[in-house]
């Protein structure tokens, strides 16, 4: 039984970048794709609003922060990690950045480096706390949730900051064309992380580690320097999250972010990244942020009362992974 | 006297979605007996078995147990038939005890409250335990127990269910020569007791030491049944692999010239002591003692997976720092360790990802990949290693344990090393893989490589090697040149002889 036929190899700018990356996506999600069509369907019908240029760029303004931090947290997953920190380290982030323009009179692009690089400052500290200790990333980023949601508080006294610098808060409010500037953010972040995990070394070793950290290690990977980076860019990203959705609220709120950790892992488990590590996808996680989405989106033009969507939004999710799981233990058992 | 069978299965057909795994395939197990399934990797044992514990249902086929056809639909139902199966690896629960884990899932309850009674759950493990492993005690932690305990533990499990059955897949993988000896000792009070014992391992010799007949599988297909007393080694090959085997061990000795690494008094306290040696280019350095002697550490610490306390490694005469793999890797230093599954592999991964993971550099620049450069390297070791697959894009983890083992190398080979450490190189692989991993180390020491060989395998190390070091307790317990190689002498040494 001597088989020997290799995959034909196509080799082609446009077969490597666009064929190739649109059929895989097609493949891997095509579940949940027929799940975020039907729900837009039933939506159309039931509200004639819910189809409108308006209320589709809508919904992906209010998608795009739960689009950045579900980003960062598919990294942090397919290494095998979880971040619960990102909700109070957004809150900091943008908070700081709010409070040294206002009070400290810092110029506006030195008080959002300073703003990020606090961030990714404390998601090093995850990082290097998680890998010099092999303290679970679940209990090390507990912790820094609630130091940085404490020292949000201490910095703004536990009020919110206003921000009357038009700069700032421009970048939050402002549009090009019809599209909001934090879209915008979105897309060139979701290209960027797309080619930090599909097309670098970094991406491949993210893999690897995740799908088995010993044999990482035994490859000459240096397992602890991805954990810090990855866990440093995650928190890069929600500082700057926190920024841009201060800049929006012309405020630093140090209550924000209360629960955005949990979205953002429910994103990224829609979009079928697997919690044992070393399985999923950029394209899948984008797809369940917009399940998201939309079903708040919807949920909000049918009247439906907030405390209501908390209780079908859990019983969509545990619906959802539910089939993602049953599919693939079928695959597994043929 | 012939005795009453136990267990037959006849015409059993299985498909799983491309793959044909087995073909019209018989097989009878009689009370009293040891009978060995034999074949290589992929030849259908594991599947016969899935079916047999009920993992698995077949596609056709008739299985009678005592006689009576019998409908295996769960692993609960097989149970229930008396049938229990011993995996390769373990499966109980480290933390709990014995008795515990001897009981799992079938606790006896005190009349009272429905608390865990259990008192009357370690008496009935010490009744079982009599039978197999007397010196357990049913409080102690299964945890604090070594491998071949654990094996009893798990054939305690068994006999609690009144199991008259019993699978054995690969239970002397990783034990002692001791260990199997009292292995077989068990195996042997339990073939009093009229128990049926299906028993599968790639090791030759056991079988001739253990069972009564041998069933062979090949492809899928049911091939033929031996009595053990009646057959011979050369046969039994013969029927597995289906073709003419070449000599097994291929080895063209060669003068070997300068030295390549060279380590003096490398010490770590408890696990090393004074480990002093040199390597030659194009030498097969072999390395034997018994597990747990301290060569799998010896490999780490050259390779940087372990720190050490004291003692020097030069490699070409210089001295160097081996910090970290990464380290060991730019001095053009590779290990293939001992587990494939555990450190070798990213199972979930492809072949072409396992491959390129040492050698991501040589051809992704920053964002840019060079997927041609990329696959003609993979291709390439794929062709040379003979690795079997329909395409480099196929998972790891479905690939059979030789093609895993190739993939290992692969993944080493393109490193282009010039210090080559095996560890355990052949483990769990079948003999037609084996015939072309000792080709293979035999062409790279031909090159000029310089290869240290751990293996516990004797006739291994013996054949293939141009010295061998023997460790015992973390020391260099002897060296032999390959006039001396004997056996006997080896394990002299090995267990602290001098």
């Amino acid at each position: 039984m001597e088989v020997k036929v290799l995959a034909n190899h196509k080799n082609g700018l446009v077969h490597n970048y666009l064929i190739r990356p649109v059929v895989n996506f097609f493949r891997d999600n095509l579940g949940i794709l027929l799940g975020l069509l039907g729900l837009c369907v039933a939506l159309s019908f039931l509200s004639p609003y819910f189809f409108t240029i308006e209320n589709i760029l809508n919904v992906l303004r209010q998608v795009s922060t739960n689009a950045n931090l579900a980003l960062g947290m598919t990294l942090v997953i397919i290494i095998g990690g979880i971040d619960l920190s990102v909700g109070p380290i957004l809150a900091l982030g943008g908070t700081l950045a709010a409070g040294l323009i206002t009070n400290n009179n810092i110029p506006v692009p030195l008080a959002i480096t300073m703003g990020v690089a606090v961030g990714a400052l404390l998601g090093m500290f995850n990082g290097v706390i998680i890998s010099r200790t092999g303290i679970a990333p679940f209990i090390v980023t507990l912790a820094m949730m609630q130091i940085a949601r404490g020292a949000v508080y201490v910095y703004a006294a536990g009020q919110p900051i206003r921000t009357m610098v038009p700069e700032f808060n421009f970048l939050g409010n402002g549009y090009v064309g019809p599209i909001a500037l934090p879209i915008i953010y979105t897309v060139v972040l979701i290209i960027l992380v797309s080619i930090l995990l599909n097309k670098t070394k970094m991406g491949r070793y993210i893999y690897a580690i995740g799908g088995n950290r010993e044999a990482a290690k035994y490859s000459g990977i240096n397992i602890q320097r991805v954990q810090v980076l990855v866990h440093t860019l995650i928190g890069a990203i929600a500082a700057f999250s926190g920024v841009i959705l201060c800049a929006r609220m012309y405020s630093g709120q140090p209550t924000l972010g209360n629960g955005f950790e949990l979205d953002a892992i429910a994103a990224v488990v829609l979009g079928g990244t697997s919690f044992s590590g070393g399985v999923g996808r950029i394209g899948g996680t984008i797809i369940g942020v917009l399940v998201i989405g939309v079903l708040n989106n919807g949920l909000n033009l049918l009247n439906i009362n907030s405390f209501w969507q908390l209780i079908v939004k859990g019983f969509v999710i545990l619906l959802a992974v539910y089939i993602d799981i049953s599919k693939k233990k079928k695959r597994l058992k043929q | 006297m012939i005795e009453p069978i136990l267990l037959e299965m006849r015409g059993i057909h299985k498909q799983f979605p491309g793959v044909y795994a087995l073909n019209n395939v018989a097989f009878e197990l009689r009370r009293g007996e040891v009978h060995a399934l034999l074949g290589e990797n992929g030849a259908g044992k594991s599947t016969l078995i899935k079916i047999l514990a009920g993992v698995h249902s077949a596609n056709e086929g008739e299985i009678l147990v005592k006689g009576r056809p019998v409908n295996l639909d769960s692993v609960h139902t097989a149970n229930a038939y008396g049938i229990s199966v011993i995996h390769q690896e373990l499966c109980l629960v480290p933390e709990m005890t014995v008795a515990e884990n001897i009981f799992l899932g079938r606790e006896f309850q005190t009349s009272f409250w429905k608390m865990v009674d259990y008192r009357q759950i370690n008496e009935r493990a010490r009744k079982i335990l009599a039978l197999c492993g007397p010196e357990l005690q049913p409080e102690a932690k299964v945890s604090d127990l070594s491998i071949a305990e654990q094996q009893m533990v798990e054939i305690a499990k068994a006999l609690s269910i009144n199991a008259d059955i019993i699978v054995m897949d690969e239970p002397t993988a990783s034990l002692t020569n001791k260990e199997v000896g009292l292995l077989f000792k068990i195996i042997k009070e339990l073939k009093e007791k009229k128990m049926g014992i299906i028993y599968i391992s790639h090791r030759m010799e056991e079988l001739f030491e253990i069972t009564d007949r041998i069933t062979v599988l090949r492809d899928g297909k049911y091939i033929g049944t031996r009595e053990t007393r009646n057959t011979h080694r050369e046969e039994l090959i013969g029927l597995m692999v289906g073709r003419e085997l070449g000599e097994l061990y291929q080895r063209n000795y060669q003068e070997t010239s300068d030295v390549v690494l060279e380590v003096q008094n490398l010490a770590k306290k408890g696990v090393l002591q004074d480990i002093s040696f040199t390597l030659k280019r194009g030498e097969i350095l072999g390395f034997a003692g018994l597990v747990g002697a301290g060569r799998s550490e010896l490999a780490q610490v050259i390779f940087g997976i372990e720190t050490f306390d004291s003692g020097r490694i030069y490699i070409e005469q210089k001295p160097v720092e081996i910090t970290s793999p990464s380290v060991a890797m730019s001095h053009r230093i590779a290990l293939v360790p001992e587990n494939r599954k555990e450190q070798g592999l990213v199972l979930i991964k492809s072949i072409s990802y396992n491959i390129t993971l040492t050698v991501l550099k040589q051809f992704v620049k920053f964002i840019k990949t060079d997927h041609q450069k990329e696959f003609n390297l993979v291709h390439d070791y794929v062709e040379r290693l003979g690795i079997k697959t329909p395409s480099i894009d196929q998972q790891v983890g479905n690939l059979s344990g030789g093609n895993q083992q190739k993939v290992v190398l692969a993944k080493w080979l393109a490193t282009k090393p010039r210090v080559l450490i095996l560890d355990e190189p052949t483990r769990g692989v079948d003999i037609g893989a084996k015939a072309e991993i000792y080709a293979l180390i035999n062409a790279l020491a031909a090159e000029g490589v310089g290869i240290i060989m751990i293996s516990s395998e004797l006739p291994e190390v013996i054949n293939m090697s141009d010295r061998i070091m023997v460790m015992h307790k973390g020391s260099i317990a002897g060296s032999l040149i390959r006039d001396e190689f004997d056996q006997e002498r080896i394990m002299h040494y090995a267990t602290g002889g001098n």
